[in-house]
Formats: structure tokens, sequence, C-alpha cells
């Protein structure tokens, strides 16, 4: 993936952001919709910005293109102050959720729009347009009207047109939003070769948090207007700062209690849900008598009718609940103290119904490692 | 059920006679041979001819049409300006008072408008000498302000239909607003501005009571000059020429009906081919 190529250029100190969002704040009247928000984007980045409906991730892809202006704060691309320069100067081109494709044009010429700005041949300009529709593989429909096409064609249109001017920064709002599941799959990989090929850093809003996952070198998860954590996919997923971060991507489950004891690495905290103690890894900052919330995903769980050697993070339950997705299985688990566990396992074995590790009503032992578990603080 | 559907049916019936049935013996009798304009005597074509050799009509006609074509031409250049700034600046100051401001004179008696019309330029020619008489200047005028509504509302409610992202991406794509205006709005909106006209140059043409306040010696548009002969009884000229009139506002109309017509079909059919696509 991306993540590869860029060379994880935030890790490295001395390079230069290429979108810098500085303290930005939008305000609609009294309504806050971006809430100083402070964001770093390097150059040849596919870069997500994931959050839930009405969160202010258009808005502020809409300040990076330039149709709304911050009532605070600033925006930097290559360097230069952006803040007041209209859309129309920005070396940046933005792909529209409705796609806004002009309807009395043909393909060809709503790829060539652009082109008509910048100092060209027509030779070149034409070369440009045959280069733009290859790479989108829209060829033969060059002389069609936008009416004519199926939804998956005008988004390949929509986003050959955004690339013909060859933008230093390529913005993309739900690029996927109005494609099928088999359709959008695909065109996530056609959009990270592209990104590839061009080099061109692209900026993606999205609320579907898969497709950030697997399309982007680093995410910005966003709530309420404020961002929450930026991170790379993994850093998003394993090691979420937050409770909401947590919650928001992927599925987790989470049990409050108070910190007894610390050692050199480790924390013991007593759970009224788990009926006892949980040893998890600790950073620096846990003090004993903290309240905390440790949350494991459901895939870090161990499950089995037998009880494990160790006796650590580990309790008897009671399968409630059990859903057979094909390639894994989900185990709702009860505990005695009716706290729900979801656990996550994977068929590697083939097998009919009745060789499933459990069935419903079984008693079953859950286990996970210190290190499969985070410990939250808010 | 069955009872009240011929109800209905025979209202919807006697409505459409009420209507139309005066139109269509106009049109019959436009062809009579006889001089009296209530007895038929034949089928003849004479006062379609008589018509063409009347100069008084003749250049009432021309005037009436260029008055028309010139005051539909102002009213779409300037309602669509107004149309523009309704449906797309959105929220600047008193927007609700100028968006009723522009409709008012849609439901306004038009004896109010041509009075005040007539106010305004009796005060004009007083204290600033121009429009020096009233005429063809004050009358095409008139119309202007008149039909400028209609095309206002009509553009306006165009615009509000139109997605503003297609505007936006232009801009996106280094156009600036005017080119935008140009490349995007303009062509998209185009079929509306065309209806607007059309329905403008209807209006002009057949107004009686604006023109009657505004006009002056020597500028008598058709429909005055029917309307005073009228007075001395119906001849079968009249007829003929009532006709000719009714063929050109129908065909008018009806142009100006059919464009909104197709770029209505049309906008739903992209919508339903770009749902269809995405099942
Ligand atoms: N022009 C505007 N005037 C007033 N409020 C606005 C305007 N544009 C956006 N908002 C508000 O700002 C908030 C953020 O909107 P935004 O469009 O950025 O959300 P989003 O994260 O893109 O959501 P979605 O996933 O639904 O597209 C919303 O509550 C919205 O109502
Ligand atoms: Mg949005």
């Amino acid at each position: 993936m991306g993540i590869e190529n860029t060379g994880k250029a935030w890790e490295t100190p001395k390079t230069e952001p290429f979108i810098r969002i500085e303290n930005v704040t939008k305000k609609f009247s009294d309504f806050i919709a971006v809430n100083n928000v402070s964001l770093d984007i390097y150059k040849g980045e596919l870069f997500a910005l994931l959050g839930g409906s009405g969160c202010g991730k258009t808005t502020l892809l809409r300040m990076l293109s330039g149709f709304e202006s911050p009532t605070e704060g600033r925006v930097w691309i290559d360097g230069q102050d952006m803040t007041s320069v209209p859309p129309y100067e920005r070396p940046v081109n933005m792909m529209f959720q409705s796609y806004a494709l002009f309807p009395h044009m043909t393909v060809e010429q709503n790829v060539g729009y652009g082109l008509k700005h910048e100092k060209l041949t027509k030779a070149q300009r034409q070369d440009r347009v045959k280069q733009m529709l290859d790479l989108v593989q829209l060829s033969q429909f060059a002389g069609r009207k936008p009416h004519q096409l199926s939804g998956g064609q005008r988004q390949r249109v929509a986003l050959a047109r955004a690339l013909a001017k060859q933008p230093k920064v390529l913005l993309l709002d739900e690029p996927l939003g109005a494609l099928d599941k088999k359709l959008r799959e695909h065109t996530q990989f056609e959009i990270m070769n592209i990104q590839e090929k061009t080099g061109i850093t692209f900026v993606v809003v999205t609320h579907d948090q898969e497709e950030a996952m697997t399309l982007s070198t680093r995410i910005a998860v966003m709530d309420r207007g404020i961002i929450r954590q930026t991170g790379t996919p993994t850093e998003i997923y394993e090691f979420p700062k937050t409770k909401f971060v947590a919650d928001f991507i992927g599925s987790i489950n989470q049990f409050a209690g108070t910190v007894k004891s610390v050692t050199k690495d480790k924390a013991v905290v007593a759970c009224a849900d788990w009926a006892g103690e949980i040893t998890v890894d600790r950073d620096a900052s846990v003090a004993v008598g903290q309240n905390v919330s440790v949350a494991v995903r459901p895939e870090k769980i161990s499950i089995s009718k037998k009880a494990p050697a160790k006796t650590l993070n580990a309790i008897e339950g009671k399968v409630i609940d059990l859903g057979y997705f094909g390639k894994d299985s989900l185990y709702r688990v009860k505990l005695p103290s009716s706290a729900l566990v979801r656990v996550n396992r994977v068929n590697d074995q083939r097998g009919r119904e009745t060789e499933r590790v459990a069935q419903w009503e079984d008693k079953v032992w859950l286990a996970f490692e210190p290190s499969a578990a985070i410990l939250l603080k808010d | 059920m069955r009872q009240r559907s011929t109800f209905l049916f025979s209202v919807l019936c006697f409505g459409f006679a009420f209507f139309y049935i005066p139109i269509i013996s106009m049109i019959v009798y436009s062809f009579n041979k006889s001089r009296l304009a209530t007895v038929w005597g034949g089928f003849s074509v004479e006062w379609y001819f008589k018509l063409f050799k009347n100069a008084q009509i003749i250049n009432a006609a021309t005037l009436s049409l260029e008055i028309a074509v010139i005051s539909a031409t102002f009213a779409t250049i300037l309602g669509t300006m107004a149309g523009m700034a309704l449906a797309r600046f959105s929220r600047f100051r008193g927007r609700t008072f100028f968006s009723g401001l522009v409709s008012a004179p849609l439901i306004m008696p038009e004896v109010i408008t041509g009075v005040s019309l007539l106010l305004l330029f009796v005060f004009m020619e007083r204290y600033f000498g121009w429009p020096a008489k009233r005429g063809f200047t004050t009358v095409t005028i008139a119309h202007t302000t008149f039909a400028l509504s209609y095309v206002a509302v009509i553009i306006q409610s165009r615009l509000l239909s139109m997605d503003v992202s297609l505007e936006e991406a232009a801009m996106d794509l280094g156009s600036k607003p005017w080119q935008v205006l140009f490349d995007v709005t303009l062509p998209i909106i185009a079929p509306a501005m065309i209806a607007g006209w059309l329905l403008a140059f209807t209006i002009s043409l057949d107004d009686v009571v604006i023109t009657n306040f505004t006009t002056g010696p020597g500028a008598t548009t058709l429909p005055i000059l029917i309307w005073g002969k009228v007075k001395l009884g119906v001849t079968p000229d009249i007829n003929a020429l009532a006709t000719i009139i009714v063929l050109v506002v129908s065909i008018g109309v009806g142009l100006a009906g059919y464009l909104m017509y197709r770029s209505e079909k049309k906008r739903e059919r992209d919508i339903q081919m770009a749902l269809a696509a995405n099942k």
C-alpha cells in the first residue's frame, strides 16, 4: 500500500508538510462546523478525513478548495498561504460528491474543460484528454453525454476531469458514496493505483471506516468539528487514544474499572463487569485509583470449551448468540456479571455446524493477553 | 362513483365549451363571405386579403411586433439577472422583500401598474425631459418592466433546481465567475430563457390595459386598434385579425410550454438514469 512508497514523511521530523491547516475554525452564524483544527498533510499522501454525518468533513474540504473561507486560522498549500486565494487560482482540484459533470458537454469536453485555462496547444490539450480517458479506461465513451453513462462511469469521468489539470492536491468528497459494494472495492484499488501513478496528494472525505482503512496512508478521525486522532490505519485501529475513536473504528469490548496497582510495565484494573481483575500493558501516565476503561477487540479474545492453562485475564461465560459469516463467526458471550462480550473467531477449519468451537448455551472460557488490551483514560 | 365522474366530466366539458366556443366561432366567422358578423354567407378568405391591404392595420401590427420583440429581449436580459440574484446570492439583506417585489406585478391589477407607470413617465418628462412624449418608448419600457417579472420567476425556479456544484466545479477547474456564467450557467438555463422570452413576447403582443395608459398619439398597437374598432361594431376583418393573433400567441405559448416541458423531462430522465445506473 501507499505507506511504503511515501516513506512515512510524517515521522521524519525535517519534512515540510505539503498542506498545512493551522488552527482553522469555521462558524456558520453561531454554529461551529469546524473547531480549531490543525493538520499537516505530506506530499504524496492519500489522506482520509473520517467521521460521522455532519461532523464537518465537507466543510474542511471546502476550505481547502476555497469555496468556504475559514472564520479563523490559515491554510497553506506547498508553502503558499491560500487562505484568501479564490478557488479558480488554487493548485487544487476537487471531485464532487454529486460528480457535477456538465450535462451539456460530452465526456471529452468535460475532461478538457479545465485545460482551456492552461497555456497548451490544441494538440497538447487533446493529448492530455486522451491520456486521462485512458487512465480511467473510458476512451470509447469520449463522445457520450453524462446522462448516457452509468454511475460508475460518471464517477470515473469526474475523476479524470479533476486530474486533467495535474493539480498539486486532489480533493475527493465521498468518491465512492454512490457506488454499490462490488464496484466500490474495485474503484478503491483503482483510486490507489492512480494515486501511485500520478504521485498527486489525495485528500479523501469518507464516513466509511473500512474505506478509509484500505485507501489511506493516514486517517484523521473527526467528531463534531474536532479532530480526535490522526494516524496510520494501524495506529488508529490498534492504538486508539480515546473511547470515541476506539468505538468509531471497528467494534470493541469496553470494561470500566479502577486501577488497583501498577508495576513497571503492567497495570491491574478491577472491573465489576469482568468480575475480577484484568492485567494490561500500561504506558507512563497511569496512576493507582484512576478510573479507566479496558478495551479489547473481539478478534483478540480467545474462546474455547477447555479452561486455558494460564488463568491471567480468563473468565467463564455462556454463549447466548452466534453469528456465522462464512470466513469468521461472532460469538456473544454472557459473563457472570451479565455483561456481554463479543468474540470473533476465524473459521480456519472446514467443518459442519456441530464441529464449531461452541454452540448456543455452551459454557466457554474467554481469555486475552495483557498486550491485547488498550487502556483508555477518558 | 360512476355518477360523480359523469357529473365532473360534464362540468369539464361545459367549462371548455364556455371558453373555446367563442374563439372557434370567431375563427369560423373570419371566413364568412357576408359583411354581417352574425349571418353566415358562405366561405371566403377575402377579409384576410383586405386586412393585408389595410395600411392602418399593417402599421399597428408592425409597431406591436417591434415593441414585443424589443421589450421581450430587455425583459429576458433583466429578468435573468434578477432571477439569478434571487436564486444564487443566498442571504443578502432584504432578499425576501426583493423576491416579493419582483413577483408583485404578477398579481397587481394591471390598472394600478398602468396608472403608476403613467405617473412615472409624466414625472420623468417634466424633470428629466426623457422620454419626451408618450409613445413607442414608454410602451416598450412599460412592457419590459411588466414582463420582467415573469422571466425572473421562471429563471429563479430553474436555477433553484440546478445543482450549485456544477458552477462550483467550473470554478474549481479554473474559470472566473463570468466564465462560469457563460460556460455553464447560461447554456443550462437557455431553454428557460427562451421560454421566458416567448412568454414576454406574447404578453406584450396582446396587452391592452397598460398600453392604453402609457401610449400616446401616433403609437397605436394592434390590440388598441382592435379595441377602438370594436366599439363601432364587430366586422369580419376584425375576426380575421383576431384569428391571426390567436395563431401567433398560441404558437408562442405552445413553444414556451414545450421547451419548459422538454427540459423538465430531460432532467427527470437524467435523474432516473443516474439512479438506475447505481442499482
Ligand atoms: N452553508 C452552511 N450554512 C450553515 N450550516 C452549514 C453550512 N454548511 C454546513 N453546515 C453545517 O455544518 C455541519 C457540518 O457540515 P458538513 O457538510 O461539513 O458535514 P459532513 O461531515 O460533510 O457530513 P456528511 O457526511 O453528512 O456529508 C453540519 O451540521 C451542517 O448542517
Ligand atoms: Mg459531506
